[in-house]
């Protein structure tokens, strides 16, 4: 049973960083920040912009395969595998 | 018979074929292969036909064409509808497979031991499914009747025909399957007009690299300052900085987006047909790449289609396109009354302004800009035909899965889970066909006579899918105390308050007139279009459930050990019934 509390701890815990991730390139470099960012350039992209229709969606994919992968590594670890 | 047509033909028909061949060979021959595809689907597999169950004719059709009217403010889609899998694979997919049942309304009778729960999740199902399938069902009479000049009726008992015989036939194992090869016709359909486009604007082929690259026409310009520089010569706001009703609007429409989306049950229920909670999660990572390869596309789509048209009205500043010298594709759209042209002037020429009072294009439908993109810029035919099926696909496989929401919720949850719970399982898999072709008759009747409020329904759909289902799913799993009655009284009020939201600025029942406070920005709590309402019905629904599981009872000791249970992935089989 401590076995398992501290295994569904460490998912909180993965799922809490993937999250804060997820909110600052969407919410965050998408929209909060847009102003100040779109100072900068990406070749013909605004940075701000960019953010908001290109690089959070690449970011929320690397997000959920990196999740996937170190859940599967608790699984193993916590030894709670199908 | 032209060329165009020809080739449509071909590609629609063909198209149709392959999916009649495969709802042949891909038959149910039980409920698990009706309702979960026999559980034994692989992740790439479930992520092209989660790609494909997702992106309907709104992802294909309108949404490049709203980018290019919003601009940056056309972001809380690209975020919104992709942002919400990080959710559903982090907070949802590997513990409702890991439970293992056929239906979103069973895993929320099994999590909160009420009947009551059940029946109000497949009320809240069944509304938002409806509304959804209204918009798949007009974009395939539509798309007939513009490519194939067949009557909109017409073209929508063809569409409601080929749906029919494999969703029927095949249920989830046979629709599966389909999707698959949808999503491959759809994306090609998407990326080959965008490649070319982009190639002939920019010289890039990849429209995502070319949408941020200076333009081939020499000038040196970046393409997208030259779109900001055109359109605010014009007097239209700037395209990379137009923020659609401030930054709090924009914030709570994604956040209501990407929370609707993740609870979307025909989504969700894609996630019971692999046979592992490994297997799940891998499969939202594969759905999410699916999903943005078009998504990705749609915002160079979207400014290069705005860039052309702009550009064939007003080649170079001043020297506007004569009435008289319009393309094809101009006449073809006014035929069908969604382009719109008056003379103001009387000059013979096209003013094209952002100010009412002189702009010449009375009407531009947003809708047109992806079918028409490919012929704006002269691509070849057998591209446009290419796109008249992509734009079929992506109709009729949301259809199809929403369909199967819909049969499933009430031959499984409301006939098999509490009207007659002794249904053997070959009546019930016979009444699940039975559901589905009556629930494919009502879409198609609603498709024929959509009713007044059907264009104002599809944010209904997300908002109570975030402000309901999103909510009751999630504290099943992150909290262990959660109560039945908390939950229950969590989900009415938050619908209760979504609706009452939406309909106190657009009328009740969308009903003009009956509206009291007027649909005004003014009025809008917090400047809060009612579009974007859903997330703060979503965290109204939070918030009561815990106020009432603060006063009353918590969850029995049973069902806490049943979502321990759920967290953990030993012991996973098949999703089944009992």
């Amino acid at each position: 049973m401590d076995n398992e509390k501290t295994y569904w701890g460490e998912n909180l815990r993965l799922i809490f960083i993937c999250l804060t991730i997820w909110f600052v390139v969407s919410y965050g470099f998408g929209l909060l920040l847009v102003e100040p960012l779109n100072a900068i350039r990406l070749g013909g992209y605004k940075l701000g912009f960019w953010f908001a229709q290109q690089g959070s969606i690449y970011t929320f994919v690397g997000l959920v395969f990196w999740y996937s992968a170190k859940m599967n590594q608790l699984d193993k670890k916590y030894n709670v595998e199908e | 018979m032209d060329e165009l047509k020809l080739y449509t033909y071909i590609a629609v028909f063909g198209t149709f074929a392959v999916y009649f061949g495969i709802a042949w060979w891909a038959r149910a021959g039980s409920t698990s292969d009706f309702y979960v595809a026999g559980g034994g689907i692989t992740p790439i597999q479930n992520g092209m036909a989660i790609g494909a169950d997702w992106m309907s004719a709104a992802s294909f059709i309108s949404m490049a064409g709203l980018i290019a009217f919003l601009g940056y403010g056309g972001s809380v889609f690209l975020m919104g509808w992709t942002g919400g899998y990080v959710l559903l694979a982090m907070l949802l997919a590997p513990y409702l497979r890991k439970h293992g049942k056929f239906t979103v309304p069973e895993f929320i009778f099994d999590r909160y031991y009420s009947k009551t729960a059940r029946v109000v999740a497949v009320v809240c199902l069944i509304i938002a499914s409806l509304t959804y399938i209204i918009g798949q069902m007009k974009g395939v009479g539509v798309a007939f009747s513009r490519f194939l000049e067949v009557d909109y009726d017409l073209g929508l008992y063809i569409g409601m025909g080929v749906v029919w015989v494999y969703a029927v036939l095949g249920g989830m194992k046979g629709i599966t399957y389909t999707q698959i090869a949808q999503y491959c016709v759809l994306i090609f359909a998407y990326t080959i007009p965008a490649v070319f486009i982009s190639l002939q604007l920019t010289g890039n082929p990849i429209p995502q690299l070319g949408l941020g690259s200076t333009l081939a026409d020499g000038s040196g310009m970046y393409l997208l300052d030259k779109l900001d520089l055109v359109v605010t010569d014009l007097g239209f706001k700037e395209y990379t900085t137009d923020n659609m009703g401030g930054t709090l609007n924009m914030f709570a429409y994604t956040l209501s987006l990407m929370i609707g989306t993740a609870g979307l049950p025909h989504v969700i229920m894609r996630f019971f047909t692999v046979p592992s909670v490994k297997a799940a999660r891998a499969s939202a990572g594969y759905a999410l790449v699916f999903i943005s390869l078009l998504y990705t596309v749609a915002p160079a789509v979207g400014a290069m289609a705005r860039f052309n048209l702009m550009n064939t009205i007003e080649p170079t500043a001043g020297q506007n396109l004569e009435y008289s010298a319009r393309p094809q594709w101009f006449k073809d759209w006014e035929k069908t009354g969604l382009l719109k042209f008056e003379d103001k002037n009387g000059d013979g020429k096209i003013q094209y302004v952002a100010d009412k009072k002189t702009n010449e294009m009375v009407k531009v439908d947003r809708d047109i800009m992806v079918l028409a993109n490919p012929a704006i810029a002269n691509l070849p035919n057998w591209v446009i035909a290419l796109v008249a099926a992509g734009g079929l696909a992506a109709a009729l496989s949301t259809a199809a899965g929403l369909l199967l929401a819909i049969s499933s919720a009430i031959s499984h949850d409301i006939m098999k889970g509490i009207v007659m719970p002794d249904l053997s399982e070959k009546n019930e898999l016979k009444a699940g066909r039975i559901v589905m072709t009556l629930a494919i008759l009502l879409s198609g009747y609603l498709g024929l006579n959509p009713p007044g409020f059907a264009a104002g329904t599809v944010a209904l759909a997300f908002g109570l899918a975030a402000s309901s289902i999103f909510p009751a799913l999630m504290m099943g799993i992150f909290s262990k105390k959660m109560s039945g009655k908390a939950a229950v009284a969590g989900m009415c009020s938050g619908i209760g308050i979504t609706m009452l939201y939406v309909f106190q600025h657009k009328g009740i029942m969308f009903i003009p007139g009956t509206s009291f406070l007027g649909d005004m920005k003014p009025n809008w709590f917090f400047g809060i279009s009612p579009n974007a309402f859903g997330a703060v019905g979503a965290l109204v629904n939070f918030a009561v459930a815990f106020v009432v599981l603060k006063f009353g009872n918590e969850a029995p000791a049973h069902i806490q050990a049943l979502v321990e249970n759920m967290r953990t992935p030993k012991g996973a089989g098949a999703a089944h019934a009992h």
